[in-house]
């Protein structure tokens, strides 16, 4: 039972409860984390990994069971007191002050009467960061910092209050291939010095890339763990194929590769020439895209997020002004018309920023439904709301594509993510769809809603409308796509056909290479 | 402070009771508390409580002149209110009512009296109305189009455009629309005889039901129709308004435009249906009064009507209670805002409970 290398367990959760009205959350969760492992913490879109955190960082109160530190009971009884016991935690969401450097973000926790000791600091963080290849500079403002290095400074200020246990919360989620992998290399040299890492997570390849020891959480109760010895002794594969079958009761391959059949017509259905815009200073400008989709085709972008794709994007759907080129759909110049103009002739757009720009979350599902024909018959008539005619057709669109909400009145915003997709979705597939732009449709879902969100994409395809796909998943675009652009600093540096070596081909155009 | 009317899902009778029954003890509570505190403070300048809110209920609501009096004030603050849903509503802080009113007025007051002379009473007094409209919906130009195209705060351009106006309505009264035949500085007066009908063998203006149909109508508008919602996800989420392919600046203007009218309405209603001129440094500043009391309401037009009332009541009545007791009469705004700060604290505490009861 006891671990070859791994040391004694800092933390151990022994039954640990967690109810919330309607949900038990965590239901007798037993975990041990190992100095000198990384623990990988993995689980869908609400299985319980946050609630979990919370608890190990002060955040909320278990209801049942006990929290173990070095083998002594120990309720952590808040955040500071979590810190002071050697937990030191990375949200999700950036906890960094914009506006002020690093050195005084990191001097941020210091008592308030003192000056901060900017130099002492400087040695400190030195210290610590050489050894873990780390270069951090102290002077830059963290709003000029890219995420993956914002990443690092919180690290670093985790590690500058002594901790022994660090937790990293969907760490992964925000950076770029680059980024997850240097993260990967940090956490085992992190490891490697002693340190307790638990790392959280909701994709498989992470989990089987990084971990030493993997619990999987389902629907709040851990349904397996996956101990070191077992981890080296299998192949990758074999790996992640016994993590799916714990967490869904099923085997794997279930999103095998599938790319949707196409008539030999190859019209071009979306045409796009010579699209161009300038940069701004946040924002990549486009430099003469152009390629054209035929009727049923799947297009994939593929690139490093943050190289044109959403405005390429948007671009397309005209929610942002070109300096020149032309979009035509099925021989009609789309130049020239706004939003509901392009919306109208059927080029449709999902966005990737559901709450953010998708939805207006504090609006009912039903009108989020309706939020790009406000005023068109037969919802409106002359300017009134015909909230019948709107109620019918919301409770139709929220059965034909299984939206699972208490009702359409409620606001779309305490919908889980998935959901909110579905009614975006809807929103944009009904009425008279020919082309499709989907930005990034799977990002941050669960695997059930990403399987579906995917067998979406090539249903529509499927039906000969024209598909163009924007993702940083390479996986997700081989998946399914007939052919792959790659975007590199806003121009198209290449297209791909899918097949045989495809991913290659894809990833040395991504990385500057020609195919 | 949420700006949507989203109905609760179907709850059982007995929830919906409970429901309805917490939210009064929202509603109340807080003034129940505000007016034991607002007591401590006329305790503490030597007034008997009882005394000073027995005279506001006594003079504002009781008495029959009190409450005529009561119900015409109530005619420009409800115009006000509507001006403020809307802009408030499209999540756009138009905090100039004091200088669009007074300009309106001052417009009113220099037109009115000059078009009656060779105008139908009621076509001039509709011209006058306008005129103080199209005024105040150009003062909301600039800082329609800063906020509209330039990304522009507009809390701060209202509000200093509304220093503006207030003094430019005063120079235009002593400068440009003095009436000669009196050492007053002040427009010419426009005659009782030529003002708003009175409604009955009362002494309220006609100009209270022009005021009650228009917060109606912006209710309905801003609640039923299409051009309400686009205002509504402009002001909820503005990404998304750009996303759904709204014009968001041609809409920005529009709400400015409809605000700052609505308000000018409410100065043109002031001058030609009670008061009849505009006198230098006059400046009641319903404005700012009125800005608490449509978020007391919630931005909800008919739940405006009552706190509006509400506010007439104080007003009328603290005016008499000032003159006999001594307080002063702006001891209505200290009411006010006390209402207000318990009611956001009584918000608190009920997120927290909520909170609590969820974790």
């Amino acid at each position: 039972m006891e671990q070859t290398q791994a040391g004694p367990a800092i933390v151990s959760l022994e039954g640990v409860t967690k109810r919330f009205p309607g949900i038990v959350a965590n239901d007798r969760v037993d975990l041990d984390i190992r100095a000198g492992e990384v623990h990988v913490l993995l689980g869908e879109n609400g299985a319980g990994k946050s609630t979990l955190i919370s608890m190990l960082s002060g955040l909320q109160q278990p209801d049942d069971g006990r929290i173990l530190i070095d083998g002594v009971e120990m309720p952590i009884r808040s955040p500071s007191h979590a810190l002071s016991l050697g937990i030191g935690t990375v949200f999700q969401h950036n906890m960094l002050v914009p506006t002020l450097t690093v050195a005084e973000n990191l001097a941020l926790g210091g008592r308030w009467w003192q000056r901060p000791r900017i130099a002492e600091l400087t040695a400190r963080v030195a210290e610590i960061a050489r050894p873990l290849g780390i270069d951090i500079n102290l002077g830059a403002r963290v709003s000029e910092l890219s995420l993956g290095e914002q990443q690092q400074v919180e690290i670093v200020r985790a590690l500058l209050r002594d901790s022994r246990l660090l937790i990293l919360d969907e760490a992964t989620s925000m950076l770029t291939p680059k980024g997850i992998a240097e993260l990967g290399a940090l956490m085992r040299r992190l490891v490697e010095r002693g340190l307790a890492v638990v790392f959280i997570t909701h994709k498989l390849g992470e989990a089987a890339d990084f971990g030493d020891r993997v619990s999987v959480l389902k629907l709040g109760r851990k349904v397996g763990e996956i101990t070191s010895e077992r981890l080296r002794m299998l192949e990758r594969a074999a790996l992640v194929d016994e993590i799916v079958a714990m967490m869904f009761g099923r085997q794997a391959g279930a999103d095998e590769i599938s790319i949707p059949p196409r008539a030999a017509n190859d019209d071009a259905l979306l045409e796009v020439r010579e699209l161009s815009m300038a940069e701004t200073s946040d924002a990549p400008g486009l430099d003469r895209i152009s390629f054209a989709i035929g009727h049923g085709e799947i297009l994939g972008i593929a690139g490093i997020d943050g190289n044109g794709q959403k405005q390429l994007a948007e671009a397309l759907a005209g929610q942002r002004p070109t300096d020149s080129g032309s979009v035509m759909l099925a021989g009609q110049a789309l130049d020239g018309l706004d939003v509901g103009g392009r919306r109208k002739r059927g080029l449709r757009y999902l966005t990737d920023d559901r709450l953010g720009e998708g939805t207006v979350g504090t609006f009912p599902v039903s009108i989020n439904y309706f939020l790009k024909q406000i005023g068109e018959p037969p919802l409106w008539r002359s300017g009134m709301e015909r909230t019948r005619e709107i109620d019918a057709r919301a409770i139709e669109l929220t059965r034909r594509y299984d939206v699972r909400t208490p009702g359409i009145s409620t606001p779309v915003g305490r919908l889980s993510g998935g959901n909110i997709q579905k009614v975006l979705i809807a929103r944009e597939l009904a009425d008279g769809a020919r082309a499709v732009i989907f930005n990034k449709p799977t990002y941050g879902l669960d695997l059930a809603n990403t399987l579906a969100t995917r067998q979406r994409v090539r249903d529509i395809a499927g039906q000969g409308l024209a598909v163009l796909l924007i993702s940083t998943d390479l996986e997700e675009l081989l998946s399914m796509c007939h052919r792959i652009a790659v975007i590199s600093q806003g121009r198209l540096v290449g297209i791909v056909s899918n097949g045989d070596r495809a991913g290659e081909r894809v990833g040395r155009l991504m990385i500057g290479l020609a195919a | 402070m949420s700006a949507d009317a989203a109905p609760v899902s179907a709850a059982t009778p007995d929830a919906s009771a409970g429901k309805l029954s917490r939210r009064l003890a929202i509603a109340l509570g807080p003034i129940i508390v505000s007016l034991a505190l607002a007591g401590c403070v006329l305790l503490a300048v030597g007034v008997n409580p009882l005394a000073y809110y027995g005279f506001v209920v006594e003079r504002g609501l009781l008495s029959p002149l009190g409450l005529q009096q009561t119900l015409t004030r109530m005619a420009p603050l409800l115009f006000i209110a509507a001006g403020l849903i809307v802009a408030f509503r499209a999540g756009m802080w138009n905090l100039g009512g004091d200088g669009q009113f007074l300009l309106g007025a001052v417009a009113a007051a220099a037109s009115a009296p000059l078009l009656v002379q060779t105008l139908p009473g009621w076509l001039a007094l509709l011209l006058a109305f306008l005129i103080a409209t199209v005024v105040a919906m150009v003062w909301s130009l600039v800082p329609a189009l800063l906020r509209a195209y330039q990304g522009i705060n507009e809390i701060i351009t209202t509000l200093m455009m509304s220093f503006l106006g207030v003094s430019l309505a005063n120079v235009l009264v002593k400068l440009a629309f003095l009436d000669p035949s009196t050492t007053v500085p002040q427009t010419r007066t426009l005659a009782v005889s030529d003002r708003l009908p009175r409604l009955f063998e009362t002494t309220i203006t006609s100009g209270l039901i022009f005021g009650l149909v228009a917060i109606v109508v912006v209710h309905l508008v801003m609640t039923r129709t299409a051009f309400g919602l686009k205002l509504r996800t402009v002001g909820a989420n503005p990404r998304a308004a750009i996303h759904a392919g709204l014009n968001v600046p041609v809409l920005t203007i529009a709400v400015f435009a409809i605000s700052a009218g609505l308000i000018g309405m409410g100065g043109a209603i002031d001058i030609i249906g009670i008061q009849g001129n505009v006198r230098a440094d006059w400046n009641p500043a319903y404005g700012l009064a009125v800005i608490p009391v449509v978020f007391l309401a919630r931005m909800n037009g008919f739940a405006a009507i009552g706190f509006v009332f509400l506010l007439s009541v104080l007003s009328i009545g603290g005016e008499s209670a000032a003159r006999r007791l001594g307080v002063p009469q702006h001891f209505t705004l200290v009411l006010i805002s006390i209402v207000l700060i318990t009611l956001a604290v009584a918000e608190y505490m009920g997120h927290r409970l909520n909170q609590a009861r969820k974790v």
